[in-house]
This record gives structure tokens, sequence and C-alpha cells, in this order.
């Protein structure tokens, strides 16, 4: 079992005519995903990378039996081009784009809910499943082995950073979810170790957060009382200056709250040792696996 | 986008909102004649974009023009949290009878507007939260439906309003939500709003950050402030142009990375080795030998630099073209600080050769690269 993505997958790609959906279509096909259609309206009949484009989500879906969305469309189109795979019952929904604003982010994300389905992202590197051969996604695949370790992240190479020190060590990951570095995201830390903790696949989890909010804190309350797996976590932005935006949307410390301090303390709180460096993931892992 | 209070009150008129009835001045003189146009007791106040200015001194109350004009010519000349003040704000002291929290702003965890609002206005949100916190009154806004007539009444009074007031605060909160909604608003406070003794609301302050995501939508209210959208040095325009995030620190090490986490999970091992960043530089992906030099090009033109550290995890940005362009700054001699390289991920082999034959050395982990170049900043003091 893994979560959310898995071999039977078959995806769609919104704006796969544009330079960033060409570009990743091929590296996603090259990795094995089972890209079955992509959608750019008044394209239909081209392919891109062999694939064929369709004018519409759901003459895509019908015509392939696609059943998930990867997005690249520009952020000032992106909310309605999620919108439109929600319309059409895909599930997940991955929003690559970056810089979407933050109504049709809510938008998104509640039309979402109230049909079950998950959005991953906004400002996401997407979802990999690597025993399936699919990643729905823009993150290099080759750092991601195989294996029996859920993680979850804000961000994208710090991501690769911590799966290539995993691999490297041996350490096999079942799903890794970019949750995104919006302030508003979809899938949440709490929902992503709840994916995690109900996966048979998943012998333990790694959360990856970053200062801004109090998802992480969250996070730790849930593991504290829900979670019987091994959980470790590392925090970026130790060293931040409050008011900063640093890089992220999200990663802001507003006056003392989205301290990266506070979130570690909840964590150790919670019984989930807390990394001082991307590389120490891989031994805490080792001590709890 | 931060607006500056007059700004915002410009627009909270456009929609209908009632404010102190006063105007901008950019001198002593101007202020002067504000006071005048005013006739009554004034309050001047400094237009700055940061909070806690009346603790800094920055707002001052006149009896007279004459008074208004001294006052402003104070306040001009402060700074408040290293901000200069360039305009104050000459605005009629009002007869308060209550002052109000207003304030709508994004849940992160919901992932709505919520409105908030408090019957005991005056002190900070966070002030009041430790205070009262009962005293706060919050309603999420359902991003479809939007903020309805009843629901705007329900808010107001649970803060404590009756009879009349309750009618009239609830058109403020929809008026403000309109506003929110209009101007893709990512959070606005009104602290105080004034409940007047002849039963006005007026908005006395303002706050209104429009969500930069969106401000693609607004170039016209953006023209019309005759103004940049943010305050920043030139290092940060050049980087803001470049679509590189960029923030500067009190170290003196430079990071340059790409992905913010990975920036950040930088800054912290550099620290965590006894050294302090300068530098916070995400290149963002996939950037080419031109964008890594202009990257080194920016980050050496900020003075406090002794070192830079180049860590880069490739995924969609290539090593190969990363040390293409280190190997251009270095060549055009745009780096005069001892230099430090990480470099794995895509084409990572590629990347070490163009580094190898041009003689420069790279690391492979982070944490060697941290350690490294910390200690060539001490041997250099």
């Amino acid at each position: 079992m893994v979560v959310l993505v898995d071999k039977d997958t078959r995806v769609i790609i919104q704006g796969i005519t544009g330079s960033q959906g060409t570009f990743h279509s091929e590296s996603m096909l090259m990795y094995g995903t089972k890209i079955v259609a992509g959608v750019r309206a008044g394209k239909q009949g081209e392919e891109v990378n062999g694939i064929p484009v369709y004018d519409s989500v759901k003459a895509a879906r019908d015509a392939q039996n696609a059943n998930a969305s990867v997005i690249f469309v520009p952020a000032p189109f992106a909310g309605d081009a999620a919108l439109e795979a929600i319309a059409a019952d895909l599930n997940p929904v991955v929003v690559i784009t970056e810089h979407v604003p933050v109504f049709d982010e809510m938008r998104i994300i509640h039309a979402a809910k109230r049909k079950d389905i998950t959005v991953i992202g906004p400002n996401t590197p997407g979802i990999i499943t690597p025993s399936a051969k699919q990643k729905l996604g823009i993150m290099p695949g080759h750092v991601f082995s195989g294996g029996r370790v859920g993680l979850m992240s804000r961000s994208g190479t710090l991501t690769y950073e911590i799966a290539a020190g995993m691999t490297n060590a041996g350490i096999g990951i079942s799903t890794a979810i970019g949750l995104g570095g919006d302030p508003c995201v979809g899938l949440t830390p709490i929902e992503a170790v709840d994916l995690f903790n109900k996966d048979s696949g998943t012998d333990a989890i790694v959360l990856v957060g970053e200062i801004g909010g109090d998802a992480e804190e969250r996070a730790a309350a849930y593991i504290k009382d829900h979670v019987k797996k091994p959980a470790v976590a590392f925090i970026a932005g130790r060293t931040a200056p409050p008011g900063k935006r640093m890089g992220h949307a999200g990663a802001i410390i507003s006056g003392s709250s989205g301290t990266a301090a506070a979130k570690i303390e909840a964590f150790t709180d919670a019984g989930v040792p807390v990394a001082e460096k991307p590389s120490d993931i891989a031994k805490l892992l080792k001590d709890v696996l | 986008m931060k607006l500056f209070e007059h700004e915002a009150k410009d627009i909270f008129r456009a929609f209908g909102m009632q404010t102190p009835p006063g105007g901008v001045a950019k001198t002593p003189e101007e202020a002067k004649k504000r006071a005048a146009e005013v006739g009554k007791p004034v309050v001047v106040k400094a237009q700055v974009l940061a909070g806690k200015r009346g603790k800094a001194g920055g707002v001052k109350f006149a009896d007279t023009p004459e008074e208004a004009a001294k006052h402003a010519e104070e306040i001009l000349k402060m700074k408040i949290n290293n901000l200069p003040v360039k305009a104050v704000l000459v605005e009629e002291k009002l007869d308060i009878q209550q002052e109000i929290y207003a304030g709508i702003t994004v849940d992160r965890n919901e992932r709505k507007y919520v409105i908030i609002g408090s019957g005991a206005g005056g002190m900070s949100i966070e002030e009041l939260a430790e205070e009262s916190p009962e005293k706060i009154i919050k309603h999420h806004v359902e991003p479809d439906f939007g903020l309805q007539p009843f629901e705007a009444r329900e808010i107001a009074i649970a803060m404590g309003f009756s009879g009349k007031n309750i009618s009239t605060l609830a058109g403020f909160f929809l008026k403000l939500w309109e506003i929110v909604k209009a101007q893709d608003v990512e959070l606005t406070e009104i602290n105080p709003l004034i409940l007047t003794a002849d039963g006005r609301f007026l908005a006395a302050d303002a706050r209104l950050n429009i969500d930069d995501n969106a401000l693609y939508k607004h170039k016209k209210l953006i023209e019309s402030l005759k103004r940049e959208p943010m305050e920043q040095n030139e290092r940060e325009r050049e980087a803001t142009q470049e679509g590189m995030a960029y923030v500067e620190l009190d170290g003196d090490i430079a990071c340059i990375c790409n992905g913010a986490g990975l920036t950040m999970a930088t800054l912290d091992a550099v620290s965590l080795y006894g050294g302090k960043a300068s530098t916070f530089l995400d290149l963002g992906g996939g950037s080419d030998a031109e964008r890594v030099e202009k990257g080194i090009e920016i980050a050496m033109k900020y003075g406090k630099v002794k070192a830079i550290l180049v860590n880069i995890m490739g995924g969609i940005t290539r090593c190969d073209e990363v040390a293409k362009g280190i190997v251009a700054a270095k060549r055009d001699g745009d780096i005069t600080v001892p230099l430090v390289i990480r470099m794995v991920g895509t084409n990572e082999e590629e990347g070490q050769e163009i580094l190898r034959q041009a003689g420069i050395p790279f690391l492979k982990t982070m944490e060697e690269a941290a350690q490294r170049v910390v200690s060539l900043v001490e041997e250099g003091a």
C-alpha cells in the first residue's frame, strides 16, 4: 500500500503545451508516470511528447479514463484550472504553480473538500511513490528510492536533500508529499500524518517543516494523541528573523508566532525527535526503525 | 504590498466607509494648512509601514494649526523601526465614545478569511488576546458565499452592541469584506474603529496589505499610488526583478542556494557551526549560468559579505549550468571574497568537471560546506 498515488493512477497534465508542462511531462514519462492526456483549450488533436492533448479536462478524462491531474497553468489561471479538475472528479489534484492568489487557493481547497478530493499544493514539488514509479510533480526521481518511510515537507529542494540522505543511508520511501510553501495549502500536515499512519506500507514518518503558521504544532499534537508509528522531524528557519518572508509566501514569523523554536518544542513534547541538520534525519530514522 | 494609512483610507472612502476629516502633509506648512482646514483639534500621525508608531512617538495631538506644524516638523525627522517618516496624516481628533478593534485576515489552518472584532479596541490584538481573549469575536467567511448581512449583525451583537449600532457596525463589516474581495486584501486592521458620541463609526486607523500574488489585478491602483509597491534597497529591487528571493541579515556569510527551504536550512547550518549569515538568496528553480552569475553579483554588492556559500541541490536546476555561472563570475572578477561551493544532483559530474578545469574546489555535503565557510571567515578575521 502507498498513499494517494499508486500504480493505477492515470494522470492528465493541465497546461501541457507550456514550457514547464512540456519539460516536466517528459521527465515524468521517463520516470514511469502514467500520463494519459494533456489539456489546453484550443489545442485538441495535438500531441506533446506523444501525449494526446484535449480541449477540456472532462474530454481528457472521458477519452483516457484519467483519475488525477497535475497543474502547470500560470498563476492567474491556476485557480480556474484546479476547479476544472475538481469538477471532473479527478483526485488528487496537484497544483505545482507558485504565486497563486490566496483567495483562489481558498476557493479551490473548499471546493475540493466538499467532494472529498485531495488538493496537493499550490506551490508544491508534487507527490512521488517510488515503488509504483509514479511521480506527479517536478522532483528529481532518482533521489527517491522505494521503501517504507513516509516523507512530507513544505519545501522542494530541502525535500530532495533529505530524500537523497535517506537513499544514501539505505532507507527507502513509501510516498513523499510536498505539501506546498504557501500559507494556504490543500493537504495539511495533520491530514498527511493521518494518511501515513493508516498506510500499511509505511512504518515511520518524516515531517519537514519550516517557520510560519502553526501547522507543525498541530501535527505534533495530533501525533501525540493518535500516532504510534515512529516519527522524526526537521524544521528550517531556526535563524530566520521575524517579519521577513523567507522565500516561501508562508515562511514568515509574525510577531511571536510561527517560530522554529515553538515547532521544535511541540515535536519534542510529542516525542518526535527533531534533527539539527538535514543529514541527521537518516540517523534519527535508524534509531527509531 | 503594504499600504500607508492614508492610502488605505482613500480606498475605504471609495467604498463608502467613513474616516475622520483631514489630509496628508509632507511638510510642516502643509500640516498647518490641513489642520486649519479641519478647524478643530487634530491628531498628527506618522505615515510609516511599521507597527507601534504611537509608542515610538509618531502620533501627537495638537489644538492649533501652529502646534500641528510643530509636531509635524518633529515627526517628519523621525525614523520608526528604521524607516524614515516621509509624510504625516493630519486628522480631526474625534469625540470618542468607544474604541473598537476590527480586522480581516487569512486563517492558514481553516484556509478561510476570518473576521476579528472586539468592543475593546485601542491596544494591539496580541495584547488583547493576552488580557481578555473572551472579548475577541472571530467569524470565518465561507469563500464561496462571502460575508452575509445576518452574519455581520451576529458579529456586532457578539461584540456587545445593541440598538441601531448593530446595523451600523454590520454595515461597516460588510463594506470591509467588499474591500477585501475587490482588492485581494491579505490583511486589514482598523484599530481603533471609533464609535463617536453622535453614533457614527469612523476608521481612525487603517492597515491594509494586498496579496502580492494578486497585484497583477491591481495595476491601476498601484499606478495611482505613484510609488514602488515595496520599499526596497537597490539590491532587493534587483533580486525581485530577477525573480529571486533575497533577504539581508546581520552576519557576514552570503548563502546562495536553490529553493527556500534549502536556503533557510543552509543559514541554520552556518549558524550551527558558529557563523552568521548576511544573505538569504534563493535563486529559484531551473537557474541557468547567467542567473547564477547574476545572483553572485547581487550578493557581492552587500557590504557586509565576507564569504559566499553556494549550496545547490540540483533538481530542475542543473549543476553544469551552476558551475558555468560560478566560473563566469570568477572570470569577470565579481567574487572578491572566499567562495565555498557545494553542488550535487542533476548533472553533478559535468558540473564538477567544469569547476575542476577552472581550478575551483567544491564539497559534497552541506555540513562540510557550512563548516568550511565559517572557518574561512574566522581565518580572515
